[in-house]
């Protein structure tokens, strides 16, 4: 039921909204936004605990509705370990994003915000459904708000580059949706005989499919997920959207929405055509490290700090999609834990890159230079998620590349090799940017140049202890993924 | 004991026969369009708004009394009313309700015969109902025949306006040529079997007694697909259709591309499942369909992206809706309680929601500003937010997009054809709402993502009325794309 709550509170709140006017509107959506967040920290806890006390891990707070009934399609969520640890995501990123656009006086607010919550439903129904359409459903409710935040908030060419955007996702999802109708063809009649098929997911990890169709039915699947993270070659779309983006729908989509794509992989395809995957892992794998390779170069060229934070995202989601696909403990476990500090960092990043731009109006690091020197505070936090994102040991993105890496080598040593560039290459492009933009020569921004607020202190401290938490004590988050990787993993390795 | 549990069912019984019988809505509609020409003398217009949407109200009512009755038959069994037929004229009778209230500019219009306007969509409504409970293929004539004609008119009634005078003239000799070719095939399938009776027609279908007769049987079927495939809009018969809905006034050419569609398809179904399911026969007429429903969806899709007027995109999209609804008539699996069936009718409702709200939204627009090109949305989400609300909610369902109705009626048809084996065709829709896609977002794109330019900077004037209804509209969209159990497998 607590699932349920989860999923019914942002939407509802997302309604209410409609009857706050102006600036009380932020305030509405924040405490809606929180109040999320202590359901979702009570669901950790209770998790927890019976993690603790060698409770199994099979998904938590079920809750199975007879959706449509003729079809044999159900409601039916539910949390086991890594769903928490995606919901405990999207929940904490959720009220820090509000945060973060209250700098912003944007038109209509309460839509602007309504839509944020709205998102989240659709998220959280994605990291939480236990039924394929009702996956699929979940997954392009998150895409409708998102289209219209980026749309309508957006930047100039927004009309275009989310045009694009919305194509490319639908058409993706709807190889999806063919991938999963094929696949509930395949499986026995429901429980209570009403329907000839049903779409759970037990029913579709019991399927027993042979190797020839898995193979197609793979790509099926995989479509929608490809696009989605992206893997190189399904990525055009990424670098335009997040740039022309308002910095809020910029975090909601590479914070959490990317994370969907590869949530999707391990619950969604792995241990369903585990046959297909065997088949195309060394594809993919390959892919995983051309993105992070070509997505890292191609950020080093970047002069607009929002497209340079985009395109290293795609390096590092690569490396993520690598971890996945070498099918070991290490590379699950690794991705993830660098969902999550991913999450934290690049939502971080745009941040302190919108919080540039609201200052000096440009996102052109030619055009920044010698920034420090006014805002000490701004320099200390942008170099903390900075080196985070660069994984430097006792930050949270160390822990994570570390056991991605490791997964990979474990796979094949030369891709894991190829893969570790990542690090010296985020490095590069990283610090380059960060030298340009704060350091440097003293630009015509820089003498009037004010360091953070209180407010945007706000934001970026709870960012900044997430970065070391995890950092430090990164088994506090491992520990709640870890059953559901292993079954995971069973299922794979299972046939 | 046993004696007093019998006497209710035999009261039930006989309050069934009095009460819930369909032929009232025919009857109640018939007498209270007359009703309505009378209030048309006395010139109160005001009156008679409320008047048409108590009615529709009523015989929508009286119509659902006969749910789960069983088949009940009529005029010895011409028409035959059962869950089917009740489902189906409960769309129609739906579809209208939540129309009416656009043609409330005609209210204030001396010059409009709204009396007359009002008692025509009645008059043309009791043909929607004899299409949905045919049971002899003369009542199938006079069903398309009075829905027809009463089109016709409505299409004329912008009497100054050319367009309109070309699109009745258009449309009334399409139509009757297209009614002398299903009634040709009519007179060819009674030559072959005898009979003008549905199961009978079937029966001998299946056991022909004179195997010579058997060309002239599929020929005249083979005809009466063409005619109601030009009905319903389905190419290679649709050249009519971009015209016709252009030159009619918005608020016919709305209950033209829902009502008239969703009876002519209500009507191919009963046909190809009752009359026509033998092996045999399916070996004729199903390469004719199908061909029809790949043509009619490439059609309608592509042609829809090269206009630039919004209408004529709304009526290339309703023969490229004709093409989704065919592949269900293409994979139906032998009952009308069936997959497909089901599909049709869920598909039919949500298609005819968004298609009124999009013609509501239009119609309102291009009154105000008088232009129907994209253009004319421009800054609408600024000016008038509902508006813009309703036409997003209505092109994304037209779209099929998760979150409203248009979606689950897309699925539920595809997967019923997937069931029955006909994944080729299905593939070749998805492509085809692939591309639906595009322009289905340029409305959208047009209102949210580009500023109003001078003569659309002004708020379109919507009567509270009217705001009702489109949010109504909206609202069961939403509804029906978030819980289609309500309305999936009613059948």
């Amino acid at each position: 039921m607590l699932t349920v709550l989860l999923l019914l509170w942002p939407v509802t709140a997302a309604l209410l909204l409609h009857f706050f006017k102006g600036k009380s509107a932020r305030v509405a959506a924040l405490g809606a936004a929180l109040l999320e967040f202590a359901l979702a920290l009570y669901a950790a806890g209770f998790s927890g605990v019976n993690l603790a006390r060698g409770g199994d891990i099979s998904p938590n707070f079920e809750f199975n509705y007879s959706w449509i009934a003729s079809a044999g399609i159900n409601f039916h969520v539910g949390m086991d370990g890594l769903s928490l640890l995606l919901v405990l995501l999207t929940t904490l990123l959720v009220p820090i994003i509000l945060l973060s656009a209250f700098r912003r006086n944007f038109e209509n607010e309460s839509v602007f915000y309504a839509l944020v919550l709205f998102m989240q439903t659709g998220l959280i129904g994605v990291f939480t459904a236990q039924d394929a359409f009702l996956f699929y459903f979940m997954w392009e409710v998150a895409l409708i708000p998102i289209y219209f935040l980026a749309g309508v908030w957006g930047g100039i060419e927004r009309a275009r580059v989310t045009f694009k955007f919305f194509l490319y996702t639908i058409i993706g999802s709807l190889f999806m949706l063919a991938g999963f109708v094929y696949l509930y063809f395949q499986t026995g009649p429901t429980v209570d005989g009403l329907s000839a098929h049903n779409a759970s997911l037990s029913a579709f990890y019991s399927l027993n499919l042979p190797a020839a169709t898995q193979m197609w039915v793979f790509w099926l699947i995989f479509a929608a997920f490809a696009v989605k993270m992206p893997i190189f070659p399904f990525h055009t779309w990424q670098p335009d959207t997040y740039t022309e983006s308002p910095a809020p729908a910029s975090m909601l989509l590479a914070g959490i929405m990317l994370k969907m794509g590869i949530y999707g992989c391990m619950r969604w395809l792995l241990p369903v055509v585990p046959l297909g995957v065997d088949y195309w892992q060394n594809l993919i794998l390959i892919l995983a490290v051309i993105g992070i390779i070509y997505g890292a170069i191609i950020a080093i060229r970047q002069q607009d700090v929002k497209r340079l934070i985009a395109y290293s995202s795609l390096s590092h989601v690569g490396l993520m999609i690598a971890g996945v696909f070498s099918l070991t403990q290490l590379g699950m476990q690794g991705a993830s834990i660098q969902m999550l500090a991913h999450g934290i960092n690049v939502v971080g990043l745009f941040f302190i890159a919108d919080a540039i731009e609201r200052r000096t109006g440009t996102r052109n690091i030619a055009e920044l230079g010698g920034l420090t020197r006014q805002a000490p505070v701004l320099t200390v936090c942008f170099l903390i998620l900075l080196l985070g994102t660069v994984a430097l040991p006792l930050t949270n993105g160390f822990v994570g590349e570390f056991l991605l890496l490791a997964g990979v080598y474990e796979y094949n040593a030369w891709l894991g090799a190829v893969a570790g560039i990542t690090i010296i290459l985020s490095a590069v492009y990283l610090l380059r940017m960060f030298q340009r933009v704060m350091l440097g020569p003293d630009s015509a921004h820089s003498a009037t140049f004010t360091d953070l607020t209180g407010a945007e202190l706000v934001v970026l401290v709870p960012l900044i202890v997430l970065v070391f938490w995890i950092g430090l004590f990164p088994n506090t988050f491992l520990h709640l993924s870890e059953g559901s990787v292993m079954s995971i993993l069973g299922q794979v390795v299972k046939r | 004991m046993a004696s007093c549990s019998t006497i209710p069912t035999i009261r039930e019984a006989q309050a069934s026969r009095y009460i819930a019988t369909n032929m009232n809505s025919i009857i109640l509609l018939s007498a209270l369009g007359l009703g309505n020409l009378f209030l048309g003398f006395r010139r109160s217009n005001r009156l008679l708004l409320p008047v048409m949407m108590l009615i529709l109200g009523l015989v929508l009512t009286v119509n659902f009394l006969d749910w789960n009755q069983g088949p009940q038959s009529f005029f010895s069994g011409m028409l035959i009313v059962d869950n089917f037929s009740v489902a189906f004229t409960g769309i129609v009778l739906l579809t209208a309700l939540v129309l009416v209230p656009f043609s409330q500019k005609y209210v204030l219009d001396e010059e409009a015969n709204l009396a007359e306007y009002y008692s025509l969509l009645l008059f043309s409504m009791v043909g929607a109902i004899m299409l949905a409970s045919y049971n002899h293929l003369l009542m199938l004539f006079l069903g398309i025949e009075i829905l027809s004609v009463a089109m016709y008119v409505l299409a004329g009634s912008d009497k100054r306006n050319l367009r309109s005078n070309e699109a009745a003239l258009k449309y009334f000799l399409m139509g009757a040529f297209f009614t002398g070719i299903l009634l040709f095939g009519m007179a060819l399938v009674y030559g072959a079997t005898g009979t003008f009776e549905l199961s009978s027609i079937s029966f001998a279908v299946q056991n022909p007694v004179n195997e010579s007769l058997r060309p002239m049987l599929y020929i005249g079927m083979l005809l009466m697909l063409l005619g109601i495939g030009f009905k319903v809009g389905a190419a290679p018969f649709h050249f009519w259709t971009p015209d016709v809905y252009e030159g009619t006034p918005t608020f016919f050419t709305a209950f033209m591309s829902t009502v008239v569609k969703t009876a002519g398809f209500a009507a191919f179904l009963k046909l190809l499942v009752q009359v026509f399911p033998a092996a045999t026969a399916q070996g004729v007429w199903l390469p004719t369909l199908t061909a029809m429903c790949v043509l009619t969806l490439l059609v309608g899709n592509v042609g829809a992206v090269a206009q630039t007027s919004v209408k004529r995109m709304l009526a290339y999209s309703s023969i490229s809706h004709a093409g989704y609804l065919l592949v269900a008539l293409v994979a139906f699996n032998g009952a009308l309680e069936g997959a497909s069936a089901n599909g049709i009718l869920f598909y039919s409702l949500a298609y005819s929601l968004a298609t009124v709200s999009a013609f509501g939204v239009l119609k309102l627009v291009a009154d105000a500003r008088h232009r129907e090109d994209y253009a004319g949305f421009n800054g609408l989400a600024k000016t008038n937010p509902l508006l813009a609300f309703s036409l997003t909610v209505s092109m994304l369902s037209l779209a099929g997009i998760p979150l409203t109705g248009g979606f689950f009626g897309k699925f539920f048809v595809f997967m019923a054809a997937v069931e029955n084996g006909y994944i080729g065709l299905v593939i070749f829709a998805l492509l085809m709402s692939m591309v639906s896609i595009y322009y289905y977002l340029r409305p959208i794109i047009a209102m949210y993502m580009r500023a109003a330019d001078v003569d659309t900077a002004e708020a379109v004037p919507v009567t509270t009325f009217q705001s009702g209804a489109l949010l109504v509209l909206a609202l069961l969209t939403v509804l029906l794309g978030v819980l289609p159990g309500l309305i999936a497998g009613v059948l």
